[in-house]
């Protein structure tokens, strides 16, 4: 059948029509961040205030046509989550962060009336001191690269209409004509591997999947983010919504799937409404259902959501939930490819490799793989977050180093500490030192050093955090989340936290890091799923790095970060001191005595370790000892 | 809450549900959005008009951590202590709120106003440290700004109440 795209040239058409009839257009950053901070109380100011200095301003587009002086729509996580309210406002594309309420009337008059700035709302380069009007003007912006992200922060994620505009569904269309075989050439061509963290390649998961002779298959969307410290498929999902629903669309035509899943986690409500609202919009407009474009392709998709479970997202486990049964997950082989999603062939896909789909049929394989390292093509969204400056969601080419991540992009270190470390992977990664800074991101790069991609956390550390403690965190993560089925994991990762636990409160000794080491070679190699056979990652990956670290905590029984708090003093610099009290003032144990004239100093005995004095300190006069 | 009659807001939810596959937990969403948590009385009720063994779903509500078998407090505080609030002093946050409210973590007020709970990563690293009071996320979180929110979520109620 032939495929018909009269629907969206009209769509698009008609969209294109509407915005050349508005003057202004006010875009307000809506993602989980931003609207915390209240964004939507923003986004509510500017239509009273447009409203009440006399402008038409619309909010929803009416059928008729009609033209307005302003436009205010919401967007997608803009990435820069720390600085929100994000606002940004064309033409220009005026870019104004932290905006609260009370700004929106001197915005209005400046730059909606008018085609001023307010530069106090404007970002200021902390290292220039010199305002930037746009995005393109901030370093956090410029040494990225969008690609999954390319929608984010500019249309709005609830409207088909804006995503047809923008190019959005080409790639359907292309794809029917291509036929599987092609479109499965096309990704395999491309290198994408799998954004979730384990990097299998993604064409060569569809061509099995479509090799496997069966009238039904599934193809699953996973978004069970459950690594703590990362958040790129939400921002996808609540972002862009369409951009996932079309990779998968292709991905179940390469493989002659008719059926399709999202599972999402429960506790990311505003992802699982767009993601709702945009199938309702797409079945609607023809994308899904029945006889897709006029084709002989049938495709429809459902939500089920997670509840609260990190092993959920192993992909076994994740079949598990979508069936409503318990997250245990199974031994492979079977593979899901052979039999997954009630005993028929499934395929499951990450959040962020769907995205990357569509953008690949429309410019081609070889855009993509010129991307990237020789292993690792494309782009990577990661989530950059801890001690960094600029904490937010930022995408770059495959092969940046980490030192350009989290100084050129992070901005550096946080009160320009001393940085001491990065993780990536959540809990099933490992922490890397910054004499290995300088390597490229890449799938294999980073499993070399004894750390994975993961799905992109990227959390940086500074000297005031403790590996153990750190390794500690993760592992108990990892424990309780142990679905508890296979021995090795839900004994070992007990025994494991067990040690640390000794470790962390002194009575620590030499031995107990063999006997770490040697139950986390039995995790690995024994466990069942990649929950128990990564979770000792991050203890291992200290031991070998912070081998001395570990070794003043078992051996001299001090921690010098001042986190274990058993295993360290405060104690006042009475050189470098300027006796100005905000020690006295912040402690909340009485432990600082002194005064102006005569200085201060800690009472041990009284000292609670909270580190407030530690804190507060301007010159780095408290010391741990 | 335990003695209200089920079977007509249950028969609604399973109606919707029922000719789908895989819908038990889907269902228990459902039913725990409308009662904060899942009677036992709701279970019996799910258990006889969905066709599976009571036992079935308690095997599921146990499993996962979203599912809960005791009433809510009126409002809820979850201290996000993913990996970027724990870094940015998540665990701080944690000890002024168990101040603020005498209680420990995972726990209800006597009263049955407030709980506390601990959450892993609710994907607002950007904002760290974090927490969700009654499903607002209020961001960059300082110790000293908790008696405020307490106060707020009081201030909220005297609004409702006139």
């Amino acid at each position: 059948m032939p495929i018909n795209t009269a629907n969206m040239a009209t769509m698009k058409e008609a969209h294109a029509k509407r915005l050349a009839a508005i003057k202004k257009r006010i875009i307000i950053c809506a993602g989980t961040g931003c609207v915390s901070n209240g964004s939507m109380k923003v986004f509510n100011e500017f239509e009273s205030q447009i409203k009440a200095q006399g402008l038409d301003v619309v909010v929803e587009f009416k059928p008729e046509e009609k033209s307005y002086d302003a436009y205010i729509s919401k967007s997608g996580c803009q990435g820069f989550c720390q600085m929100g309210p994000l606002v940004t406002i064309q033409p220009g594309n005026i870019f104004y962060t932290k905006v609260r309420q009370k700004d929106v009337a001197e915005i209005v008059e400046k730059s909606i009336k008018g085609d001023g700035l307010v530069d106090r709302l404007l970002y200021l380069d902390p290292n220039t001191k010199k305002y930037a009007t746009c995005k393109e003007d901030i370093g956090f912006y410029q040494k990225q690269m969008r690609v999954v992200i390319r929608h984010c922060g500019f249309i709005d994620p609830e409207s088909i209409d804006e995503y047809v505009m923008v190019g959005g569904y080409t790639a359907l269309v292309k794809a029917l004509e291509m036929g599987p075989e092609k479109i499965i050439a096309e990704i395999k061509a491309a290198g994408l591997r799998g954004r979730g963290g384990a990097g299998f390649p993604t064409g060569l998961k569809w061509d099995i999947t479509r090799k496997v002779a069966g009238d039904i298959k599934y193809v699953i969307c996973n978004g069970d983010e459950g690594d703590p410290g990362a958040y790129m498929d939400r921002s996808v999902l609540e972002g862009d919504p369409h951009s996932v629903i079309e990779g998968m669309c292709i991905a179940a035509l390469s493989m002659g799937a008719n059926k399709g899943y999202f599972y999402i986690r429960a506790e990311y409500p505003l992802a699982v409404d767009r993601v709702e609202k945009a199938i309702r919009q797409a079945r609607q407009k023809g994308f899904l259902g029945k006889n897709i474009l006029g084709s002989d392709f049938s495709f429809d998709l459902d939500i089920r959501l997670g509840a609260g479970a990190f092993v959920c997202g192993e992909e076994t486990a994740l079949i598990a939930s979508i069936e409503g049964e318990r997250g245990y997950p199974r031994p492979r082989p079977p593979f899901p490819s052979v039999s997954g999603l009630w005993g028929k062939p499934t395929c499951i896909n990450n959040v962020e490799t769907l995205a990357s789909v569509a953008e690949i049929i429309n410019k081609g394989s070889a855009w993509f793989s010129a991307l990237g390292t020789e292993k690792s093509k494309g782009t990577k969204v990661f989530a950059l977050t801890g001690k960094v400056k600029n904490s937010g969601l930022i995408e770059v080419p495959m092969g940046t180093t980490i030192r350009e991540i989290v100084f050129n992009i992070g901005g550096g270190i946080l009160k320009n500490r001393k940085v001491k470390a990065i993780q990536t992977g959540g809990p099933s990664g490992g922490v890397l030192p910054e004499k290995y800074f300088d390597t490229p991101v890449g799938y294999e790069e980073l499993q070399n050093l004894g750390s994975i991609m993961g799905s992109g956390g990227m959390i940086a550390m500074d000297e005031t955090d403790c590996v153990v403690d750190i390794a500690k965190f993760y592992l108990g993560f990892c424990v309780d989340e142990s679905c508890g089925k296979c021995a090795p994991c839900r004994i070992g990762g007990k025994q494991m936290l067990t040690i640390l636990e000794k470790i962390s409160h002194g009575h620590g000794s030499l031995e107990d890091l063999e006997i770490l080491q040697r139950i986390a070679s039995a995790m690995q190699r024994a466990s069942l799923c990649g929950l128990g056979q990564t979770a000792p990652n991050p203890v291992l990956s200290t031991l070998k790095y912070f081998r001395e670290e570990y070794i003043s905590h078992v051996v001299d029984k001090k921690c010098a970060s001042g986190k274990c708090k058993d295993l360290c003093n405060y104690e006042i610099n009475q050189t470098t001191c300027k006796k100005c009290g905000l020690c006295l003032k912040n402690c909340p144990a009485g432990a600082v005595v002194g005064s102006k004239q005569d200085g201060y100093k800690i009472i041990d005995a009284k000292c609670v370790r909270c580190g407030q004095c530690f804190e507060v300190c301007k010159l780095d006069s408290v010391m741990i000892t | 809450m335990e003695t209200d009659n089920f079977t007509e807001n249950i028969s609604k939810v399973v109606k919707r549900w029922k000719n789908k596959e895989g819908n038990l937990i889907m269902v228990l969403h459902q039913v725990q959005s409308l009662y904060g948590y899942v009677p036992r009385g709701a279970a019996l009720e799910v258990a006889n008009q969905l066709g599976v063994p009571l036992a079935r779903i308690y095997e599921v509500i146990t499993f996962y951590h979203l599912f809960k078998i005791t009433p809510p407090g009126k409002h809820n505080i979850s201290v996000c202590m993913g990996t970027a609030c724990y870094l940015r002093g998540g665990s701080r946050l944690v000890d002024e709120f168990k101040k603020a409210l005498n209680i420990e973590e995972e726990q209800t007020t006597p009263d049955g106003e407030f709980h506390l709970q601990i959450v892993r990563c609710i994907g607002c690293c950007g904002i760290a440290p974090a927490i969700v009071v009654d499903d607002e996320v209020h961001g960059s979180v300082k110790t000293e700004m908790v008696k405020g929110i307490m106060e707020g979520i009081a201030s909220k109620e005297t609004v409702h109440a006139n």
